[in-house]
């Protein structure tokens, strides 16, 4: 399903109603056949899913509309007590997230003084990424300082991210590279 | 304060709003007038980080104020809840007696194995301790640590003497006389000299927190970066923190500190910390420059005797079973030894000190975009120097591309020819392409499941981990060396179960993973822990997070997936929507919302009470009946809920035996708030104001300590990290400070690629004062260079009344301000603003001071 600017702009306004609607409203607009309508188009032979907004950490929840396994609406979870079915404007343009031409979708590799990317097979670049995280690992590994403490870590590899993804990746994230002797972990919570 | 919370955080800031309309006073006390300002009862303007100068003078204020000395509610609840009587070493000396110092201020030297720590001094906290009685006989933690004692029998050899105190408030050693010294000369007067506020605006606010603050009303902070990012940030909360609980606020229904953090997961990736000082829940990471040789040493460095912390060894033992499984066992101290220790100082702007010196080889980046943020010159550089690079995002971010589209690049300071980089651009999915949870800004965990696939290569981010770790599992397999046994021996399992369908081939199963966290019975991964009341220090329990402990109390009770709001009319703490860390608690130090005998401050602020009536069923374990009477309300309460109000604690005890049952600060050693911080804050017992590294002005209060002792400032008297001079530099000589807009997202990844949002707010831009406007002979649409020693960026120029010129220490100083989202990738670019800003932070927690340095603008 393409979506307008000007779908884009009905269909975020019955979304948003109480809000800009609301105001409209106060002043003897109704909306209602319009809103009705976009109700309509919006979740017609929709799935619902419960999701949550990516943006800031208000923690608004969602409901994602999809249509044969594809979203055609996000919108505000009505039951919500954080936001009570409405977002803001970033909130309102998670479906911009996900249908968007502009989205990177091929592994790349860029090898070292070459000028341009290569796009590559994604098992190759696992490969690859696997062998150089053990290479600098081995090669800068300490065991104990000179003064005799046990450390088991290495300093010279730096991990960076997650106050944008889940917990489990936070989980999964610190366990791997603690689990190698990696402790330079860090994310934009730091920030 | 330190929030423009209607732009940054719209959705929540309807709630202040709700508020309003019933009657609460909305104050913004912020360098600019926002929207948030422009809805508020009153704004009031300060000089950027002149904050603790603010909050300071409303110390003083409310202490000699009428109000709080007449009405009981402010003793009963500071005498009682906090640490207001409890009195001081004698060898402690404040910042009034040393010209603003604290006792204890020692040089620093960097360490030779690691030396990115970058304090410019460091404090014994030897001296800031209380008085106490004498301790309590026994084995010393030497003797226990040497026997390999039990775990209480460490906690009982770390035990201190009770802390002595004086009800009455007057003993001069007491906390409340050392408090009234520290902050008597943070008057009105002094307020409007540093903040630059009429001082009429600072009484009206003052006067408006006393009658806000009592029995029956509460008033609440909310804040934001602009209070994290100076090189004193945590002293500006620990100040806050302070007046909250001086004005009876904490733990009570509509009061409290609203930390408003700014991602979706920021608060889960600090609980489930993808950070490098802190293991699960709050734990230090095992550090070198720790006495942390030994598990047991670790233990007796890290755990308090008493309060509800000294549950550490459970917490521990159980963490440690869940990183190594069945290898963790008594007799190896848990695989203690095989945990990685910290170095020192291994943040963000530490790492990217060493990485510029080629201490650091390798990076992966996972939606994070460094290449523009603190200090971005100094960042791309050091991205040059690495060997390789991976970078896993939606977008082609500006760390992706800066080898070829940075600034340097373009501008032909650096050939691309010379970058000896590997670097690798992994495409990740989007927030409705997995399942996983986030936590929010009120600690609450929220489930989200997969709507539809992603295209194209694009794997979540776990993916990324998850089949990195099998190969690295299998490279390892048959090393014998003694470094790689630890890898070998981490437990991996997070391949769904049968009957589970991966959402993408390979992918790890998120429930399996929160499950972990959440923690199990040692060797049966069916039975669920229900709480972390029950974790156990024998190995029984495997555990990652304590705090997360609850989420998932059985196999299939996903708490974090529930939706379910409470009706309307009611409290409304929604215990059945998600799951908030930790026990599903809504509101922490609940406690304190009843009064000493356990009964509401009053029926408007009823929250959590003593019920005396209570009939509770026998002990579960033993079987013995448990006298009438629990704690109950509308939130779950944060106490021992059989407790009643007139328990007394043990004075000899550990753990929880001491606490009586008016000590509401169940996590502080001994149960009361702290209003006087006698450990865990590197740079003083007392928030003081102290001028940002760059700044105008000299500090009026302390003219003999300008800044922080002891903050940090990273590779010192390098060509990428150069400095104005501390004080009025006259080649800047503005305030800046950078701020967020409602349509674009921290550095832009998440929003310069989205068409709506780009066209909603198109192109960056400086915000300043007709005034300086004026001055500079700069008209509004004008392009301007804003410059700092370390770089300059272009920008269109915002002429406003809404930031401007205020009168500080009797100089006019001219503040702008600057979003700071933009970069060179995507539908709307724009100059790197934070390239403007320096490696100087916080001696806490290591964050940048990006909300107060000095720039020059000039017309373009």
């Amino acid at each position: 399903m393409q979506v307008s600017r000007r779908d884009f702009l009905r269909l975020t306004a019955s979304a948003g109603a109480g809000t800009a609607v609301g105001g409209l409203v106060g002043l003897g607009v109704t909306l209602a056949p319009a809103t009705a309508r976009a109700q309509e188009l919006r979740i017609k032979d929709a799935k619902t899913t419960p999701s949550i907004c990516p943006f800031c950490s208000v923690g608004c929840a969602t409901l994602i509309h999809t249509v044969n396994g594809k979203i055609v609406n996000i919108e505000g979870d009505p039951r919500s007590p954080h936001n009570e079915g409405t977002l803001c404007p970033k909130g309102a343009a998670i479906y911009q997230l996900h249908m968007n031409p502009n989205r990177a979708t091929k592994v790349l590799h860029r090898k070292p003084g070459a000028g341009d990317w290569e796009v590559v097979e994604l098992e190759w670049a696992m490969d690859r990424v696997a062998e150089l995280i053990k290479k600098t690992r081995d090669d800068t590994f300490i065991e104990k300082l000179p003064n005799g403490k046990l450390v088991n870590m290495t300093p010279a590899i730096f991990a960076l991210g997650g106050a944008t993804l889940d917990n489990e990746f936070n989980h999964v994230c610190q366990k791997f590279w603690r689990g190698i002797g990696v402790v330079a972990i860090e994310n934009q919570a730091r920030i | 304060m330190g929030s423009n919370m209607a732009e940054c955080h719209p959705v929540a800031f309807r709630w202040p709003m709700k508020a309003k309309l019933n009657g609460a006073k909305l104050i913004h006390v912020d360098p600019r007038f926002t929207r948030t300002s422009a809805v508020a009862d009153l704004h009031v303007p300060i000089r950027a980080g002149s904050d603790i100068a603010f909050l300071g003078g409303l110390i003083n204020h409310v202490i000699h104020s009428e109000r709080w000395n007449k009405d009981p509610f402010f003793k009963d609840y500071t005498v009682h809840y906090t640490n207001l009587a409890t009195i001081v070493n004698e060898d402690f000396k404040d910042t009034e007696d040393l010209e603003g110092v604290f006792s204890g201020l020692m040089g620093y030297k960097e360490p030779d194995f690691w030396p990115y720590n970058g304090f410019l001094g460091r404090y014994d906290n030897k001296t800031w301790q209380y008085e106490r009685g004498p301790k309590p006989p026994g084995p010393t933690t030497e003797e226990v640590i040497k026997q390999r004692g039990s775990f209480d029998d460490l906690l009982r050899s770390l035990r201190k003497g009770t802390a002595k105190s004086d009800p009455t408030l007057q003993h001069p050693r007491c906390v409340f006389q050392l408090l009234r010294k520290h902050f008597s000369r943070y008057t009105p007067e002094m307020v409007e000299q540093i903040c630059g506020c009429p001082k009429e605006k600072f009484l009206r606010v003052a006067e408006t927190l006393l009658e806000n603050s009592g029995r029956d009303r509460t008033s609440a902070f909310a804040y934001a970066v602009a209070w994290t990012q100076h090189t004193y940030g945590v002293q500006i909360i620990s100040c806050c923190a302070l007046l909250e609980q001086l004005t009876g606020n904490m733990g009570r229904p509509g009061g409290g500190i609203m930390a408003l953090r700014g991602h979706a997961a920021i608060q889960g990736s600090t609980d489930v910390p993808t950070l490098y000082h802190s293991i699960h829940g709050y734990l230090n990471a095992p550090s070198a420059v720790r006495p942390h040789d030994t598990l047991r040493d670790y233990l007796a460095a890290e755990t308090p005797p008493t309060g509800y912390w000294a549950n550490g060894p459970k917490w521990m033992v159980s963490y440690l079973k869940s990183v190594y499984g069945d290898a963790a066992t008594p007799e190896n101290d848990f695989g203690y030894d095989w945990h990685p220790k910290i170095l020192g100082d291994h943040s963000h702007m530490a790492c990217f000190a060493a990485m510029n010196e080629g201490k650091i080889k390798g990076a992966v980046i996972v939606g994070q975009n460094p290449a523009t943020s603190l200090n971005g010159t100094a960042t791309r550089r050091a991205l040059r120097q690495l060997d390789w690079l991976v970078v896993k995002d939606n977008w082609l971010t500006e760390t992706a591309t800066h080898w070829y589209l940075g600034p340097e690049v373009k501008n032909g300071e650096v050939k691309i020819a010379d970058i000896k980089t590997e670097i690798f651009f992994f495409p990740s999915t989007q927030i409705a392409e997995y399942d996983g949870s986030y936590t929010n800004t009120q600690r609450m965990l929220q489930w989200h499941s997969m709507a539809a696939k992603a295209p194209g290569d694009c794997r979540t981010d776990s993916w990324f981990y998850h089949n990195l770790a099998k190969r690295l599992k299998k490279a390892y397999a048959d090393s014998k060396l003694s470094r790689d046994q630890g890898w070998k021996n981490v437990t991996w399992d997070f391949d769904p179960d049968p009957g589970e369908t991966p959402l993408y081939p390979g992918e790890i199963s998120a429930l399996k993973v929160l499950r972990e966290i959440n923690g199990y019975a040692t060797g049966n991964p069916k039975q669920h822990l229900k709480g972390f009341g029950e974790l156990k220090d024998d190995g029984s329990t495997t555990c990652a997070s304590w705090i997360y402990c609850g989420c998932f109390p059985a196999w299939d009770q996903n708490l974090t997936a529930r939706r379910e709001p409470d009706p309307p009319g009611v409290p409304g703490a929604h215990l059945k929507w998600g799951w908030a860390w930790p026990a599903n608690r809504r509101n922490i130090y609940n406690r304190a919302s009843a009064d000493l005998n356990g009964n509401p401050w009053s029926e408007r602020k009823r929250w959590v009470w003593w019920d005396p009536n209570f009939v509770n069923p026998p002990d579960p374990k033993t079987g013995k009946p448990i006298p009438r009477g629990k704690w109950v309300g509308y939130d779950v309460p944060d106490f021992t809920l059989t407790m009643p109000p007139s328990h007394q604690g043990k004075p000899d005890g550990i753990i929880m035996e001491p606490l009586s049952g008016t000590d509401a600060y169940i996590m502080r050693p001994e149960g009361k708030g702290w209003i006087f911080v006698p450990s865990g804050l590197v740079d003083g017992p007392f928030p003081t104001h102290y001028e940002p590294h760059e700044s105008p002005v000299q500090n009026l209060l302390y003219p003999k300590q300008q800044s922080s002792p002891v903050h940090k400032v990273w590779s010192q008297g390098k060509p990428w990290n150069q400095l104005a001079a501390p004080v009025g530099d006259p080649k800047y000589p503005y305030v800046i400070t950078t701020y967020r807009l409602t349509e674009h997202y921290l550095a832009g990844a998440m929003s310069r690629w989205l068409p709506w949002l780009s066209e909603l707010q198109p192109e960056l831009f400086i915000e300043l004062g007709k005034d300086l406007a004026r001055e500079k002979g700069i008209k509004n649409l004008d392009h301007v260079i804003i410059s700092t020693p370390r770089s300059h960026v272009r920008a269109k120029a915002l002429v406003t009344d809404r930031i401007g010129v205020l009168k500080v220490a009797g100089k006019t100083i001219h503040h702008v301000g600057m979003p700071w989202h933009w970069g060179w990738m995507g539908l709307s670019t724009g100059d790197v603003v934070n390239d403007l800003t320096a490696w100087v932070g916080d001696p806490n927690v290591s964050i940048h001071e990006g909300k107060a340095f000095v720039c020059n603008v000039e017309r373009a």
